[in-house]
Order: structure tokens, then sequence, then C-alpha cells
């Protein structure tokens, strides 16, 4: 199997490396060609592996591939873990990436970037591949910072664009803020578990849940807890949990299907994985748990909230990724880690769905993107339309959708947790359902329905996508749809994840649940009775639908009467403005005032033209001393024996 | 081994670089086809240095001895352990790339251009070779000369003025060098490095030859304070003087620092670590904000230089206090961390002056603001030079960050704090970095300048290629290097953990 799980990995890899290198001798047509059949292959193998797993008994695999590096007695290797877990996630990243790949052709079809766009993404799919399928941290740190790179590169991808070359420097700088967290919290591991493997580390976590560190004078903190939220702080940039959530919306100058695969689907929750993948650790550490649930919780609203007053079809849209990325991150601080992974997998089709259905809207209007200027499209893109209210119905967690299975599931969990912070944080997901149902159906209200505000131009030369597009979007609809019946029984309640992920008794709040769970049918007529978080999606479609087809006039005068409050939404809690204004104006400051005061005056100033000037002074005078002539020397001769005799004199 | 393979790795460079100089300026072509090949030949010939080398033992191999000045006990003996095998594979692998870089644009004085490089070249292997400490103190100097010329003749408008900061700096340093080394040759009666490493010395001996050994060496690094030569010297520097000050010359402080610091003065390098470590942390975090807003190039780099060469020195002195909190193998990593930062900066620093050098010989500007959207007509040295500044910010998967790495992870081991401090490279780094980046090649094409920029030559391609290569590959596949080193630093780190009191 090893060489199937190298296959799995390499192909896009080379896939990527001959369309980025070969670019221009194969042509277009070879570069999508050539990485399709990459991350089919990976897809293929992932299914197969997926299935073997499963049903067809294959054994968790985790061995090495080679050796990195070995530093006085520590090997440090890469090396493959695969486990359900890993199998689960495999299969969902190359799922979306295929359908993402066939997606751009249609979506970058005149761009003259064509090739780099393919290589880039497919080494995207190598990236997160490695991420997932590691089975140590060093190879864990590799794929996290890896994604990221691509990241950085596909938001800058038009780097013509100044807006784009300045989202892709802030989404990079902003990782690199979590990264740091990230690598000390490895490091920590280090010195207390004595390995960068994951398993040997987590075979110690009890014996290391008892263990202090000191950061603080006089502050005994567990050791572990110090190395989860530093790991935590890594996912938090990655997953985009506030405060490092600034650089996802700006992400958005990326091309759309950018936008989809990772701004949506898979590396933005590479955190909640590698969260999932820790429960070993994080199980022993309450502290951490709660610190991952409140953040958790806080994106989850206040985040939703930003998508209200979003006028930018992507935007909008980016915003609920940052809700729902809350809501996973909830899920593990409540230790219903499967929760988390399972409204990770469902998100990733529909959301990824969602995006590309903006995009079809997009590339129908000729690159526009302002819902102000759409409406009533639901004619002219019937496929887009159709698919996008399944999307948005999933999103919104209707009964029967994907979405609806994981979210419930997700906040009976939190519901049942007894965390510190966990009743905060059940307010927060509980309103967020009424949140995200009114930007959601806000959205799809304003774009697709009530009057065409298009201008005359572009009416005329509007009609539905090309089949690479619409053709992903109804695969994508399709799991978007049904995916939660099959997944919700063994995925939360069957023991799916046993070996993979680590619950301790006092934790099982998913038990809880799963001890009232009489089967997926059961379930979805149980919320139609008993679930509060329906009726709040309700309330939240009722009031979208009100306020942007009804009243429309409406939404204008609650904008003047709440003017405060929508400064502070538009300004999106005035997050960017402090980082602009305080840390990057700071830190420039900071470099000038070193530089100038530090370097330039102080020590090449001072010290160094300083001496150079000192010794030029104290030659002259002594040049002065050396004037040659007899008379200066016998005066001074003279004063110098008459200070001397005086001395003398006076000493005795 | 039968051929004095270190020898031959030194003396062929100067050889050439003599003759080079005697068919003179007229004959230049000839001239670099000779510089050439006898930098390709040293290389070549440098290569059963790694296969040969036997990664089991610390003790010096391919070891050679004659007596050299016997009124002083002095023996022309060279040897190489894994400390040193790496360093002179270093240079003589970047310095056939420098004459291939220099080969069209130096028009003034070629021959005396590629003759300095030549004899630059064996002064430097012979500064990493020798296992005498008189005749590494030699080489030490002389190959001052040569940089001292290259930057004096072919350097920019204040070329004067930084040759004599560089030389006084780096002149003032070594002769407290000397004096500690005289010192200790009247109590040992011999120059012999190993002699040395045994000598027993007392603690205020010790403190002041460790003093001695750091002013040498802390210029050379270049350590806060004494580092304001460096950026004035990298600007003034033609691109080949750059890329070996950058890759090679500042390695020198490093080696320096494990070759006679550390094993010749324990006690003292473990009772003033917290000062090299606190200078080291300043390097780090001081010297990335500098950076951060430099507006030349070449000046942002060379204070780049500067914060990753802090790195190196807090992977060495970092060792006391990790074996203490932590253990030895924390320790060693850290070790090992220092050494890996060392050549895979060589590698990256000196491909980010060849881009600089690439950008100049077209526009004649260094200025980040007189660029702009360079991506749009060089889109083959957009991708190389985002690519090195990506490994100069630490990607994994790339050389630079090997050693970031185990430095921050054997920080660690030591405190949280340092390895706190140490870490805020990954976020300033990049920002810098990235920044410039974004300045020079991102964006609309920005002038007339920049839109008539073609893109990389062959020449051009070739070089920066194969710098690119062996900054992936030491990246993907650092074990072999690693493991080269590793025996070296462990009995190293045995040695300078036994107290010499």
């Amino acid at each position: 199997m090893e060489s199937v799980y190298l296959t799995i990995v390499l192909a896009p890899l080379a896939a990527a490396i001959v369309a980025g290198l070969a670019g221009s001798r194969i042509g277009r047509a070879g570069a999508h060609w050539v990485t399709i059949i990459g991350v089919a292959i990976s897809f293929a193998l992932s299914l197969y592996v997926l299935y073997g797993i499963v049903f067809g008994g294959l054994e968790t695999f985790n061995g090495p591939v080679y050796q990195w590096a070995e530093v006085g007695g520590l090997s440090i290797e890469v090396g493959f873990l695969i486990d359900r877990l890993t199998a689960l996630m495999m299969a969902v990243v190359t799922a979306v990436s295929l359908a993402v790949h066939v997606y751009t052709i249609g979506y970058m079809h005149d761009d003259p970037g064509y090739q780099r766009f393919f290589s880039y993404i497919s080494l995207f799919t190598f990236s997160m591949l490695m991420l997932v399928m590691s089975n140590n941290f060093m190879q864990l740190f590799f794929g996290w910072e890896a994604v990221g790179v691509v990241s950085y590169l596909l938001i800058g991808f038009w780097f013509k664009r100044d807006s784009a070359v300045f989202a892709n420097l802030k989404a990079f700088l902003v990782n690199r803020v979590g990264d740091f967290g990230f690598l000390l919290g490895i490091a920590a591991l280090l010195l207390y578990g004595g390995s960068l493997d994951y398993a040997t580390v987590f075979g110690q976590a009890e014996a290391l849940s008892g263990e202090t560190m000191q950061i603080f004078e006089g502050a005994e903190w567990s050791v572990l807890t110090v190395a989860c939220i530093c790991l935590f702080i890594g996912a938090m940039g990655k997953s985009a949990q506030v405060p490092l959530h600034v650089w996802l919306p700006d992400s958005m100058e990326g091309p759309t299907p950018i936008s989809a695969l990772i701004h949506a689907a898979t590396m933005v929750t590479a955190g909640i994985f590698m969260v999932a993948r820790m429960s070993p650790l994080f199980e022993y550490t309450e502290t951490a748990l709660s610190f991952v649930l409140v953040i958790g919780a806080t994106t989850a609203f206040f985040t939703g909230l930003l998508g209200i007053v979003q006028q930018d079809i992507k935007r909008v849209i980016a915003y609920s990724t940052l809700s729902q990325l809350g809501y996973m991150t909830v899920a593990l601080g409540a230790s219903a880690y499967a929760a988390g992974i399972f409204h990770l997998a469902t998100h990733a089709f529909f959301k990824a769905l969602l995006f590309l259905a903006a995009g079809s809207v997009i590339i129908a209007l000729h690159h526009e993107q302002d819902i102000r200027k759409m409406g009533g499209l639901k004619k002219y893109l019937p496929i887009t339309y159709w698919t996008s209210v399944l999307g948005t119905l999933a999103l919104i967690g209707f009964p029967g959708f994907s979405g609806f299975f994981s979210k419930d599931a997700l906040i009976e969990a939190v519901h049942a947790s007894s965390l510190p912070g966990s009743t905060y944080a059940y307010w927060c997901v509980l309103l967020g359902v009424f949140v995200t149902s009114l930007y959601s159906f806000r959205l799809l209200f304003v774009v697709f329905h009530g009057e065409e505000r298009m201008d005359a131009h572009t009416k005329e030369h509007l009609h539905e996508t090309p089949a690479v597009v619409t053709g992903p979007l109804i695969a994508l609809a399709i799991p978007s749809v049904v995916i939660g019946w099959f997944m919700i029984e063994p995925l939360l309640f069957g023991g799916f994840f046993d070996g993979a992920i680590f619950v301790r008794e006092e934790h099982d709040v998913l038990g809880e649940v799963g001890a009232e769970f009489e089967g997926a049918l059961a379930f979805v007529t149980h919320a139609f009775t008993h679930s509060i978080a329906l009726y709040m999606a309700a309330a939240g479609a009722i009031v979208a639908w009100f306020l942007y087809l009804k009243r429309r006039e409406i939404p204008g005068q609650i904008l003047a009467r709440f003017g405060a409050l929508y400064r502070l939404l538009v300004n999106k809690y005035y997050f960017d403005w402090f980082n602009e204004n305080v840390v990057a104006r700071g830190t420039r400051g900071t470099g000038k005032l070193l530089w100038k005061l530090g370097d330039q005056i102080l020590i090449d100033g001072l010290l160094v033209n300083g001496s150079a000037r000192a010794v030029g002074a104290i030659s002259s005078a002594a040049r002065g001393l050396q004037s040659g002539y007899l008379y200066h020397y016998a005066f001074a001769m003279v004063i110098a024996l008459a200070v001397l005799i005086g001395w003398f004199a006076l000493r005795s | 081994m039968d051929l004095p393979i270190l020898s031959i790795v030194i003396w062929l460079p100067i050889a050439a670089g003599l003759l080079v100089l005697a068919l003179g300026s007229e004959r230049s072509l000839l001239g670099k086809q000779v510089a050439l090949g006898a930098t390709v030949l040293t290389f070549v010939a440098s290569i059963p240095l790694y296969t040969g080398f036997d990664s089991s033992t610390a003790a010096m191999q391919f070891v050679e001895r004659v007596p050299w000045i016997e009124r002083f006990n002095a023996f022309y003996a060279l040897g190489v352990d894994g400390i040193s095998m790496p360093l002179i594979l270093l240079t003589t692998f970047l310095t056939p790339l420098v004459v291939i870089a220099g080969w069209q644009i130096i028009k003034l004085r070629p021959a005396q251009y590629f003759a300095a490089f030549l004899l630059l070249e064996g002064m430097m292997i012979g500064v990493f070779a020798a296992t005498d400490a008189l005749l590494f103190y030699v080489f030490w100097e002389v190959m001052l000369v040569p940089m001292f010329i290259i930057i004096g003749i072919w350097g920019g408008e204040r070329r004067i003025y930084a040759t004599m900061k560089f030389f006084l700096y780096t002149f003032l340093g070594s002769v407290f060098m000397l004096v500690a080394l005289i010192y200790m040759y009247l109590q040992a009666g011999s120059y012999a490095i190993a002699d040395l490493h045994a000598l027993p010395l007392g603690m205020n001996e010790q403190v002041l030859i460790f003093f001695a050994f750091l002013i040498a060496f802390a210029v050379k690094v270049p350590m806060w304070p004494v580092h304001t030569w460096l950026p004035d010297a990298h600007v003034e520097a033609p691109t080949g003087g750059s890329v070996i000050l950058a890759a090679i010359l500042l390695k020198m402080g490093g080696y320096g620092f494990v070759r006679f610091s550390l094993p010749i003065t324990p006690d003292a390098s473990q009772a003033l670590d917290w000062l090299m470590i606190a200078l080291s942390l300043i390097a780090i975090v001081y010297i990335a904000f500098v950076a951060l807003v430099q507006n030349d190039m070449k000046k942002l780099i060379a204070y780049s230089s500067i914060a990753h060469m802090g790195f190196v020195t807090l992977g060495f002195f970092v060792i006391y206090s990790a074996v203490t909190n932590g253990g030895e193998e924390g320790a060693q990593l850290a070790l090992q961390g220092g050494m890996v930062q060392m050549i895979s900066h060589g590698l990256i620093s000196g491909a980010l002056f060849l881009c600089v050098g690439v950008m100049y010989d077209r526009l004649h500007t260094r200025e980040i603001s007189d660029y702009g959207g360079v991506a749009n007509t060089m889109p083959k040295f957009a991708a190389f030079m985002v690519l090195f500044a990506l490994a100069n910010a630490g990607l994994p998967g790339t050389s630079g960050f090997v050693g970031e790495f185990f430095v921050i992870l054997g920080s660690f081991q030591s405190s949280f704090w340092l390895a706190f401090f140490a870490a805020t490279i990954l976020i300033l780094g990049a920002a810098y970095t990235l920044w410039m980046v974004r300045r020079v090649l991102y964006g609309e094409v920005r002038n007339e300048g920049v839109a008539s920029m073609p893109d990389l030559d062959g020449r051009e391609f070739f070089i920066l290629a194969v710098l690119a290569v062996s900054v992936l590959l030491l990246g993907i596949w650092p074990a072999p290097l690693v493991e080269a080193m590793d025996e070296t630093l462990g009995s190293l780190l045995l040695q300078v953990t036994q107290s010499k009191l």
C-alpha cells in the first residue's frame, strides 16, 4: 500500500512540475490535462484507500518514507499516517480539488496565466495531502506552510492588481503569526515529549498531563496547555479564527476557483483537521479546550454578522466561511471532534458549490462582483440558480440537507458540554444559525430575484455558463444534498474515528447526543418538533425575504437609525484599521527609529565615525605640538622643569 | 588518499589567479576561460572531500602536515572535519558561479577582477582547512587583501569609504585574535589548533582570550553592534563581491566560534553565554526591524544577512543552557542548526545578491522604488526571485527552513522566551523579504526602464537554476549534510561542555 500512498501524493506534484516548468511547451490543453489526470489519479486512489479502510479491513498505516535528518540520535522522518481521519480528509481534498480543476478550464479560459494557474492548484493539492497524511510534526509544518505559500501565490495570481498583492502579503503575514505559535507548540512537544513523531508524543500525553513549566516567574503552567494553545494559535491563522481572521475576506482577490478550493473547502480547514488529529493532547487540557471553544464561538457569531452588510458576492461567502469555520472550532472545543470533521466535510462540498456558483455568476456578468448590480438572474442562469439554492439550504441547515446533520449535531454537542465557556458558545452557535440564514437568503434574493439591475449591455449577453462550469456545480450539489444521510451515523455515533480521534470519557458529548439518536430519518423529524436551531433558520429566511424582497426600503431605514452599529460592521469591528494603523505603522516606525537612531546616529555616528574623528582631532592637536621651532621646545622644557621642581618641593 | 586534495584546492585557484594576472586584460577572454576552468576544476577536485569523507569520526581527515616555520614550531597543517568540509564545498561550489556571473559584466580590468576572486577562493579554503593556528591566521589576514581590492576598484560611488570601513573593522578585530594566539603559543609551545583545544587555561585567561576572539569573530559574522560595516560594504561591492562576502566571508566568523572560542575557552563561553545570546537576539529582532525600512535592495539583504547570522550565533551559544534544561539532544540540535544555517544562508543570500545584480545590470539602480512590476517583463526571473525570497523567509522545503527550525527547537530547550524571540523571524523575516518582492516584482510596470528589461539570458538562468536546485535539495533532504556534521558536532558538544578548570 505504501506505493499507493506515495502515488497519491506524487501524482499532483509531478503534474504541477510539468505544468509549471513545461507550461509553454505543452500548451494550455496540455497543462489542464496533465494536472487533471494527476489529481484524478489521486482522487481515485484516495477513494480506494477510504473504501479499503472502511469496508476492506485495510490496516492503519504508520510508517516512514525517508529519513529527513538525524541529529544526535533524534531521527526526523518524512512519513505517512493513514487512518480513517486521514482517509476521509484525502477523499474530501482530492474530490473538491478535482471539481475545481475542471471548473478552472472554464473560469480561467482567457487568462494568460492559464498554465501557471493549473500548476499552482496541483501544487496546492500536493501540499494539502502532505499535510493531512503526515505522521510527524516536521512534515505537518511543511504542509502547513506549503499550503500557505500556494495560497500566497494564488491570492496574488493577478499580480498586476495592487489589491491582490496587498491581500496576499497580508494573508501570508497573518498566517505567519499563527505559524509562529504553531512552531513554538511543536518545540514544546519536542522538549517534553522527546520526539517529533505523532505516535511517540501522543503515547506520552497522559504522563505529560501532570507536568508543568514556567513561562512567567512564579506561575506554573501545564505543559500540555501551553503546547496545545500554541498549536491552536497556528490553527487560528490557517483556519481564520478571530483575531487572525482578517486575511480571509481579502483573500477573495484571488480567482474564484481558489476561493472555493483553498479558502473555503480545504486549506482553511487544516486547523480543524490539525486539532482533531491532536485530540490525544487536547483532551488532557481543559484550559486549552475552553480557549478553543470561546475563540470558535466568537468567530462563529461575530463574523457571521459581518456577512450581512457586505456588497461583494464573494465577500459575503467569505464571511460565511469564517463563521462556519467558527462552528467547526466550537465543536473541537467541546471535544466533539468528529462533529467538527463532519461539518468540515459537508461544508467543503456546499461551500465549494456556493463559491463556484458565485464564480459562475461572475463569469456571466463579465467579472462583476457587486451584488447591487445583479438581481433577477434566476431566469438567465437556471442551473447556477438551482444549485445555489441547494447549497444555501445545505448551509443554513435545512432538514435533510447535509449541513443540517452536521450543524444540528454540533449544536447539540456544544449544548451537552460542561466546559467553562460552553454556555456562551451554545448561545453564539444558536444565534449564529439565524445570522447564517439571514445573510445567505439575502444573497440569494438580491442576486437571483427581484429587479434586474445590470446595465443593458451586460443583459444582452447574459446566458448560462458553459458545461465545464455547470458540471462541477452539479457534481458538488449532489453530495451537498445527500451526504449527511450516509455520514451522520457512522461518523458521529458509529465509532468511525476510533483510534484516530481520542475523546476522554468525561468529555464525550457526542456519546450523550448519540444516546438519543435513532437513525438519520428520526433525526430529521425530531428537528421539526424539537430543534430551536430550525426555528432560528426559518426566522432568518423570513426576515431576509421581508427585508430584501418585500419591503426593500427597510434596510435603508435601519441603516439610518443604527448608524453606529452599521459603521462598526462595515468597518469589520475595526480590526483592519487597528492592524494597518497600529501594528503595521508601529512596526515600520520602530524599524525607522532603530535604523536612524541606533545604527546611523549611535553606532555609526558616535562610535565609528566618532572614534575616527577623535583620532583625527588628537592627531591634529599632536601635530600642533611639533612645530619644529627650537624655542617652542625650550619653552616647554622650562615649564616642565618648573612644574617638576615645584611638585617635588611641595611633596617633601 | 594519496593526493593532497586540500593543498590542490587551495593552491590550484591561487596559481590560476597568478596566471590570469600574468595574461593581463589584453587577453581577457583567455583569462576568463582560465578562471572558469580553474574554479570548475577546483570544485571537481573538492568533491572527493565529500565522497571520501568518513562521517563516523570526528577526527581530522585528509590530513597534511609539513614543518613550516620551525623556529615557531608552526606547521603547514591541513585537515577537515564535519565542520569545515561543508564550508569548503560551499566555497568551491559558489566561486565558479561568481566567475560566470561576472563574465560579461566586468569591463574594467577584467583580468585583475577574476584573478582577485581566484586568489580569494584559495585563501578562503585555506582558512577552513588550516589546522595550525598560525597558518589559519595568515590565510585569515591575507584574504582581506583581494576582498579589499574587489570592493575598492569595482565598487560603487562610495567605495573608498566602504573599503576603509571594511578593512579597519576586520583588521582591528583580527589583531586581538593574534595577541590571543601568541599568548597561547607561549603557553602551549605549539600552534596546532588541537593543542590549543587541550591547553588548560584559568578562568581569567579564558575570559580575556574569549573576548579577544569575540572581537575578531563578531566583526566577521557580523554581530550587533559591530555590524554597520556590512551594509556599506555590500552596497558598494560589485555583485560577485557581495555574493562571496555574504555567502562565505561571513561564515568565517561563525567558523571561528566553533573552531576556537567554544573549545578553547569553554568555561568562559559558558559564563558569558548570556551575552552572546543577548547579542544574537538583538541581531535577530532589532536588525529585522531595520531591514524592514530599507529602500536599497542590497542594504535590505545585507541586514537580512545579519539577522540570519544571528541564528548561527544563537545556535552556537544556546547549547549550555539547553544541555542543562533539556538535554544533549536539544543542544546538538541547536549546534546543527547554526551550522546548517551557515551553509543555507550562503546559498540563499548569494542567490538574492545575484538577483539584485541581474536587475542592477539592466537598470543600474538598487532603489526599490525604481522598480515595480518586474514580473511582467521578466517572468522567469521573478519565479526565481520569489523562490529565493521564500527560502530567505524560511519556507519548509527550502534550505532556509532547516537551520531556523533546528535552532528554534534547540532554543526552546533552553527557555521558552529564547525560542519566542528567535521565532519572530518567521513573521519579520517574511515581512521584509516579501514586502520587497511585492514592491519590486508585483504591480503594473512602473516605468519605461522596467518595461525595457529583458528576461534572463542563458548564463543568468543557469546560475540561478543551479542555486535554486541546491536550495530545494537541501530543504527536501538535508540528511546528507546533517549526517556529515553530526559526529563532529557531537564530539564538539562533549568537548565544550567539559570544564577546563
